[in-house]
């Protein structure tokens, strides 16, 4: 494994490369969606280090090999906090290099945006070597193409991001949940887009199926808190029975939402995006093939866990294709995922304008070939 | 203006060019002459002025796929045109060009609350689908002070932002889906009704490309509750610096306005003649802040932004009491540009976004060029994020005064790039910044960013000499 403790020496790895190669940062996310077939990995767990950190601009750089949890530490020093709330459901080493380049956004992506949202910045090695920067550190910038947000969710297939800077915001005083308790998921769901259609700015709104249970997160000041979370459930109180959690009970709960903890991790695991009022027929046209899973963002984010076999795949597949949205297969044995279509595929001409795109980053082909798609 | 030289080929057969394009479009959509394209020959930076060879107004997007097919086979430059609001000239034609007008593209297809979101066709304006919305409490975020006028297909086009966008994000955050046609005739899908797409994200780099990428013929916007109400406040300080303290103050106390805006002494006696919003003239800098929530949220919240702006001895302060005073307030801001414009009828309108700590830095720096060049300048500022808005007094009948502005002008974004900042916040790179890329991309950037302009458009026929300098033409190739 390369490990270049320098954007240089990174970019010395790729001009010198004659075969594909695995990029990644520790490697925490390399069980999702194809495996790569190469013969050397390029990582960027020792360019590591916070580069600025100006949190009366709300801004923050970081070189891309530097752990989340890092991270995360720097900025709850000072109060604040990463908005599109990352996932740890891949351990305490992940980078944040790895968290931009897979796009992973957590329970307030529903209302807060997702980690593309807040991309302001990238630094990165195209399959040429040439070091590359795209965006900056200002919070607006509409100058030229935006490619930093190209290479967000790009799963390293374009350029190795050496740096990354992105837009944070103050952690809230307070946090409430409202709980409604005996819902079915179309009642669930009804209730959560009652929420976030009510002016009361949730910014969380989960449904879990085992429990019955449809959450709704408020975070701002105290007085606020208690004020719309006394309004939002007097209003939404036909929905079920319905009970209030304080600061702590909510963080602690919305972590667990945020770590995909109410999912039974079997064998595959997938990640759906649709339209929030197509998740409660989701969850009920699956559950014969053995898969569960819960809701969250308002219903529109399906998170799926069942039996990693081509025939489940496809009916996951054909679920999300039926509500016009898309999907992520996020973890299965390798032989599975080698074969089916992690993504969706492309129509003819977004294929061939990809394939100019990807060879216009690396024109040779080496930056982790196969990792979306087929090659 | 440096342009392309024009295709000889295609200038000699403007007539067939033109019955050529009234063969696959209804006769009404089709315009060729000379008197009826004079409204197409300038946009919002008008300055600059270029007939067209033809303008096209589609009314479907097959007829936007035939204008396509037909330009793309005979190597005819192609023009997307909004509103033509745009400021930085990004919907300039060339004399070779076809300019494409989505103003007929203008229904409202599918509103959906309980999943909030609506389908709209490019040529919407932008207050309209708040309008379409707003029976039902909701509305569209991003608010560009032009949204009277301007249309989302250019406000996708252009990423703009407004004035409340340091809470509710730029056109970018607030977008879910797209349908555009690319220079081979071929209908994209982009994104859906959903969040987030697998893959590449298309989405994002489409919004900002200044019609280099192809014609957008559809967009899914998300939709929001509008809040319980809004109540804005007015500061004024006794010196740039000050005022640039106190925004720091404000945002690190970890408060986020929906909006905090920054206006200079030119400007708020620009403002406040227009407008009379009671604007403080003695203050050398005036902060409009506004927030958002029930009444007792309104005013806890001032209560504890007024708590800051008194540390920085304010020469005045003053909350609105009612929604008219807050609508005067915003008359004012909104209006900015049109109230600059009475004072000098000819001004230049920049762009640029600093670190919002270089603010005192800048505006000082700026005012030494302002005395250097012999040129008033206004500033307007979204100072929660950083965006600057100088804007450059000139007389247009004065040829030096015009090259004075623009070189004014460059310094002013050359600095802001210098201190850490970008060219353009919002209003694009166009025609007007063209040549100053090359301060903020190297060659190697630059040709990267060709490279995906090529990619969807190899022949580079859409909104060509916009955005990429024309110099360095070679090293693409
Ligand atoms: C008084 C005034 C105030 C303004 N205030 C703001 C502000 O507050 N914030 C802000 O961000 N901007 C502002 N602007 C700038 C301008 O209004 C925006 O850039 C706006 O989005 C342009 O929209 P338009 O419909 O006029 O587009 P146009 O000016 O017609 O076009 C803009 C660009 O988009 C391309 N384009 C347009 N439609 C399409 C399409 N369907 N497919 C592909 N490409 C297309 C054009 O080729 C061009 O490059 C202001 C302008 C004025 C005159
Ligand atoms: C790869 C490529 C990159 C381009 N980059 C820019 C740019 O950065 N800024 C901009 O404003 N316009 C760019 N263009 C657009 C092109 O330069 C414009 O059409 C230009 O304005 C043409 O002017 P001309 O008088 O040379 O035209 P023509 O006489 O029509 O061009 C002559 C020939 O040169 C080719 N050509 C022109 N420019 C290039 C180039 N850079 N690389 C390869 N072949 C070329 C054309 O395909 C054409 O066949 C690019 C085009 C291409 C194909």
């Amino acid at each position: 494994m390369m490990t270049p403790d320098t954007e240089e020496a990174l970019a010395a790895v790729i001009r010198a490369a004659n075969g594909p190669l695995l990029v990644q940062g520790n490697g925490t996310k390399s069980g999702m969606l194809r495996p790569v077939q190469a013969a050397a990995t390029l990582s960027t767990s020792s360019l590591s280090g916070i580069t600025l950190y100006a949190p009366n601009e709300l801004v923050m750089s970081a070189k891309a090999g530097t752990r989340l949890s890092d991270i995360e530490t720097a900025l709850a020093a000072a109060g604040q906090q990463m908005i599109c709330e990352p996932p740890h459901i891949h351990g305490d080493n992940q980078t944040i290099g790895g968290i931009v380049a897979t796009n992973l956004s957590g329970p307030r992506r529903v209302t807060g945006g997702a980690m593309r949202d807040h991309v302001l910045g990238v630094r990165a090695v195209n399959g040429s070597g040439e070091i590359l920067k795209f965006g900056g550190r200002v919070l607006k910038n509409v100058t030229g193409l935006d490619v930093a947000k190209l290479l967000t969710g790009s799963f390293g297939t374009l350029a190795v991001m050496t740096e990354v800077t992105f837009k944070v915001l103050p952690v809230s005083e307070a946090t409430g949940t409202i709980v409604l308790r005996g819902l079915d998921a179309e009642q669930g769901v009804a209730a959560l887009s009652a929420g976030l259609g009510s002016p009361f700015f949730v910014t969380g709104a989960a449904y879990l199926p085992a429990e019955k249970q449809a959450l709704l997160r408020i975070e701002d000041f105290a007085t606020s808190v208690k004020y719309r979370t006394e309004k939002l459930a007097a209003q939404l109180g036909a929905y079920g029975a319905v009970e209030i959690l304080g600061t702590d009970d909510s963080k602690a709960l919305w972590r667990n939402i945020r770590d995909c903890k109410f999912l039974d991790i079997s064998e595959a695991v997938w990640r759906l995006s649709v339209v929030p009022s197509a998740g409660p027929a989701i969850l009920r046209a699956l559950a014969p093939l053995g898969v569960t899973g819960f809701l969250d963002w308002g219903g529109g984010l399906v998170n799926l866990a069942g039996p990693a076999d081509q025939a489940t795949h496809d009916a996951v597949c054909q679920a999300a294709r039926a509500a016009g949205g898309t999907w992520w297969l996020m973890q299965a044995p390798e032989p599975l995922r080698t074969v089916v279509d992690a993504l969706p595929p492309e129509p003819e001409a977004l294929a061939a304008i990809r394939a100019r795109v990807q060879a216009s980053f690396d024109p040779r082909g080496i930056l982790n070939p196969g990792r979306l798609r087929a090659a | 203006m440096l342009q392309p030289k024009p295709k000889s080929n295609v200038l000699e057969k403007r007539a067939e060019i033109i019955a050529g394009l009234k063969a696959v479009l209804p006769e009404r959509a089709v315009i060729g002459d000379d008197v009826s394209l004079k409204p197409y020959e300038t946009d919002g930076l008008s300055a600059y002025k270029q007939m067209p060879l033809a303008v096209v107004l589609p009314e479907n997007e097959a007829q936007v796929v035939a204008v396509m097919k037909f330009c793309h086979l005979h190597g005819i430059r192609i023009i997307p045109r909004g509103a033509g609001t745009s400021l930085s000239g990004g919907a300039l034609p060339l004399a070779d060009a076809v300019v494409i007008g989505m103003m007929r593209m203008n229904k409202i297809l599918d509103v959906n609350y309980a999943d909030r979101y609506a389908v709209v066709q490019p040529g919407v304006t932008n207050i309209a689908i708040t309008q379409a919305v707003q029976d039902e409490e909701f509305f569209y975020a991003p608010d560009p002070s032009s949204q009277l006028a301007c249309m989302i297909g250019g406000n996708v086009s252009m990423n703009s932002g407004g004035a409340h966008c340091l809470k509710y994000g730029v056109t970018a955050n607030n977008l879910l889906g797209l349908r555009m046609v690319t220079i081979e005739g071929e209908v994209l899908e982009i994104g859906g009704k959903h969040m987030d797409a697998a893959g590449y994200d298309w989405l994002g780099l489409i919004t900002g490309s200044e019609g280099q990428l192809g014609v957008l013929t559809e967009v899914t916007v998300r939709i929001l509750h509008s809040p319980e109400g809004a109540r804005a406040m007015l500061a004024g300080f006794a010196s740039n610096e000050v005022a640039g303290a106190c925004v720091d103050a404000i945002i690190s106390s970890g408060i986020i306005p929906v909006a905090l805006e920054f206006m200079d002494k030119p400007a708020i006696h620009a403002c406040e003649d227009f407008a009379h919003a009671g604007y403080p003239l003695d203050a050398e800098a005036l902060l409009i802040i506004e927030v958002e929530g029930s009444e007792t949220e309104q005013t806890e919240m001032l209560a504890r932004i007024r708590d800051i702006c008194a540390a920085y001895h304010p020469v005045s302060m003053r909350v609105s009491q009612t929604a008219e005073e807050s609508a005067a307030i915003w008359k004012g801001r909104k209006g900015a540009f049109g109230a600059v414009g009475r004072i000098s009828p000819d001004y230049l309108c920049m762009d640029g976004t600093i670190p919002t700590s270089q603010l005192p830095n800048v505006l000082k720096r700026m005012q030494q060029m302002s005395d250097d060049y012999g040129l008033k300048v206004a500033n307007i500022f979204h100072a929660g994020d950083g965006n600057l808005h100088p804007l450059i007094m000139f007389d247009a009948n004065d040829v030096e005064s015009f090259h004075k502005a623009e070189a004014f002008g460059a310094d002013i974004l050359k600095l802001c790039v210098e201190v850490g900042g970008c060219l353009t916040g919002e209003h694009g790179v166009g025609i007007e910044k063209r040549d100053l890329m090359s301060v903020q991309f190297t060659p190697a950037e630059l040709d990267q960013q060709r490279r995906i302009k090529t990619a969807f458009d190899p022949d580079w026929l859409l909104n060509p000499s916009k955005v990429f300098p024309l110099s360095g033409l070679s090293a693409a190739a």
